[in-house]
């Protein structure tokens, strides 16, 4: 009764996502509609389409699941992934919307003027998305067989194959109001759930067995715990500005002003989002702590219900929340496939074949990788496998955001080295992650959080480069600073870039 | 930064050759050519809208990102504010309210500068 109730919850989710996906085809037909048909959406509904995409599988299981394990120091991942917003809404907001770039290497192009710039900026997108679709995949997997004893590999197919496709078909992204509804589906799926569990907590007198053990509940308590949260703090902080998914969807803000309005909406939206997580991994501490001992915390949000209610009412909540997590994974991974896929048509498989089969591989391709990824890191928790996304964005795309936006001094072959080093040394820790390197110490810790080494190196990297090579500093970079900074309403030229999209 | 509405005053003068000088070249002409000037006009919106953003950064830093040095140098593990312990509550909780205000007083102040800025671009210069 359980499983078949979830069950039904989890395809009725799937169905309607395909549903939308060949709604979409009917909708958006040309690259231009697709793109600009929500150019006059507001701020709110525009908001709500972002937290829509941005909240996945590591926010809705992945929190939860490490605060259960590992107490209070894991709260910095929901304020990371939050403040990441603030710093994209002081630095990146109105300039990357007024640069008019659809994607990153839309605009590592039009700053740098250099096609090589372009390139690698593309295979970036492709390494950051295929990183965060990783836990998309290994969440649908686990969510699947928590609620309905499936082998873990079933969930990860399906997830794969209604993203597929969708993408196929034409893109859900381009209905905005779609990921908007997205967003307040999760959001409900997890708050009625807490609250009704808040309310049999409090019923049952209110225990608080297992939440007094120091190592849980009082921060910075592990070896080299102050490093490990400081770096954490920086990746998650500087990561957001750069992932793959979220930029594009700046371009749907009518100006500069508004696309700032958005971000400020979303800033919201994510705050009273990221309450409910640290809920629920301090209510499977008391109910679900053997979660941790069989290695399953990722499961506990989940779990909770049968465990605290039982009966009906659990029933009905697993299904409520089994179907919140798809609708997760679901809009999540469209947005990056989406994203990897347009990038790939674009600037690697357009020359061999046509730009929509390119497309259509672009996406074989991204869903196909990272479900071989996903297979081959079992085990390693969600919401880790999400953060060294984020390292790796913030030791690559931040430095060229923010040099990009704010120092007229950075030139082609500065971003190119920088971001190549960055990219390099961050995507070596999380390689050695993923294959499963356990070195105890500094390196262990170096590892596990990479970017407060990377960050600063990669910055150093392309400013000391962009120094040395300060005669090519690019030809319009006055005309590009005008179009960056100056307000829609003043009428001035703001040079001639066009994005390919 | 007034809201007023500022009363348009037409100048004209007879004398046309005069009055198409570089002299009275309006200042988004001066952007447009990327003179010394119009650099000037945008890197003082640039300068301005940095500042408001290091000053945000550094707002954050200093209170957010003293957190983990406050919890290692103080003992506040065992402070409980309404039953809670008090890094939970302010990690937990307290932290997004201060992000929000943040972030609104930015949206606010950054308007105000690109308000400021076109309030000067769009000023024709007028001769005493």
């Amino acid at each position: 009764m359980r499983e078949l109730t979830a069950l039904l919850a989890v395809i009725v989710v799937a169905a309607a996502t395909l549903g939308v996906g060949v709604f979409g085809l009917r909708v958006s037909r040309t690259t231009s509609d697709f793109f600009v048909a929500s150019r006059r959406v507001g701020p709110f509904l525009n908001a709500s389409a972002i937290g829509g995409e941005y909240l996945s599988a590591a926010s809705f299981l992945g929190v939860a699941g490490l605060v259960l394990l590992r107490g209070v120091d894991m709260l910095w991942y929901p304020i990371g992934w939050t403040a990441g917003y603030l710093l994209l809404l002081v630095f990146v907001a109105a300039p990357l919307r007024r640069s008019g770039a659809y994607t990153l290497p839309d605009f590592a192009e039009f700053r740098v003027e250099s096609r090589a710039a372009r390139q690698v900026a593309s295979w970036l997108v492709c390494l950051i998305g295929a990183l965060y679709l990783v836990p998309q995949f290994e969440g649908a997997g686990l969510t699947l067989s928590a609620v309905t004893g499936a082998p873990t590999w079933v969930g990860a197919l399906l997830v794969a194959f209604v993203v597929l496709v969708n993408v196929v078909a034409g893109g859900m992204r381009s209905i905005t109001l779609v990921q908007a509804f997205q967003y307040w589906i999760k959001l409900c799926a997890l708050l009625v759930p807490a609250l009704i569990l808040w309310l049999a907590w409090h019923h049952d007198d209110s225990p608080t067995r297992n939440l007094h053990s120091s190592d849980w509940v009082e921060p910075l308590q592990g070896p080299h715990a102050a490093y490990l949260t400081y770096s954490l703090i920086l990746a998650t902080f500087l990561g957001t500005m750069g992932l793959p998914h979220v930029v594009v969807r700046f371009y749907t803000n009518p100006d500069g002003r508004s696309a700032r309005r958005t971000t400020l909406a979303v800033l919201a939206m994510l705050s009273l989002f990221y309450l409910l997580p640290t809920a629920y991994g301090a209510l499977g501490r008391i109910y679900a702590s053997d979660l941790v001992a069989s290695g399953r915390t990722d499961s506990v949000v989940l779990e909770l219900p049968e465990r605290v209610l039982g009966g009906t009412g659990a029933t009905v909540l697993t299904a409520l929340l089994g179907a919140g997590a798809f609708a997760a994974f679901l809009s999540t991974s469209s947005g990056l496939v989406v994203s990897i896929s347009g990038v790939l048509s674009q600037d690697v498989l357009s020359r061999r074949f046509g730009s929509v089969t390119g497309f259509r591989i672009g996406g074989v391709l991204a869903a196909g990788g990272a479900l071989l990824l996903a297979a081959g890191t079992q085990g390693l928790p969600v919401a880790h496998a999400v953060e060294l996304a984020f390292a790796v964005a913030a030791s690559t795309f931040c430095p060229l955001l923010l040099l990009g936006i704010w120092w007229r001094g950075l030139t082609a072959r500065g971003a190119i080295v920088g971001m190549v080093g960055g990219g390099i040394l961050s995507g070596a820790a999380v390689l050695a992650v993923m294959v499963g390197v356990h070195a105890g110490g500094w390196p262990g810790a170096l590892l596990a959080q990479p970017a407060l080494v990377t960050v600063p190196a990669a910055f150093a990297t392309m400013i000391g480069v962009s120094l040395a090579d300060r005669a090519r500093v690019p030809l319009h970079v006055g005309r590009a600073m005008v179009r960056l900074h100056l307000p829609e309403t003043v009428e001035v030229d703001r040079g001639s870039f066009q994005p390919l999209g | 930064m007034t809201d007023e509405p500022l009363t348009r005053v037409r100048i004209t003068s007879p004398r046309t050759l005069a009055a198409r000088s570089r002299s009275r070249r309006s200042n988004a002409a001066e952007i447009d050519a990327l003179t010394r000037l119009g650099e000037v006009y945008v890197q003082s919106l640039m300068r301005a809208q940095l500042r408001l953003a290091v000053y945000v950064v550094l707002l954050l830093a200093g209170t957010l990102g003293l957190l983990p040095v406050l919890f290692l140098v103080l003992p506040v593990d065992h402070v409980h504010v309404l039953g809670v312990p008090l890094p939970w509550l302010l990690l937990g909780v307290a932290v997004y309210p201060l992000l929000l205000a943040l972030a609104w007083w930015y949206v606010r102040r950054a308007e105000q500068n690109e308000a400021a800025f076109v309030e000067l671009v769009e000023r024709r210069e007028v001769s005493p």
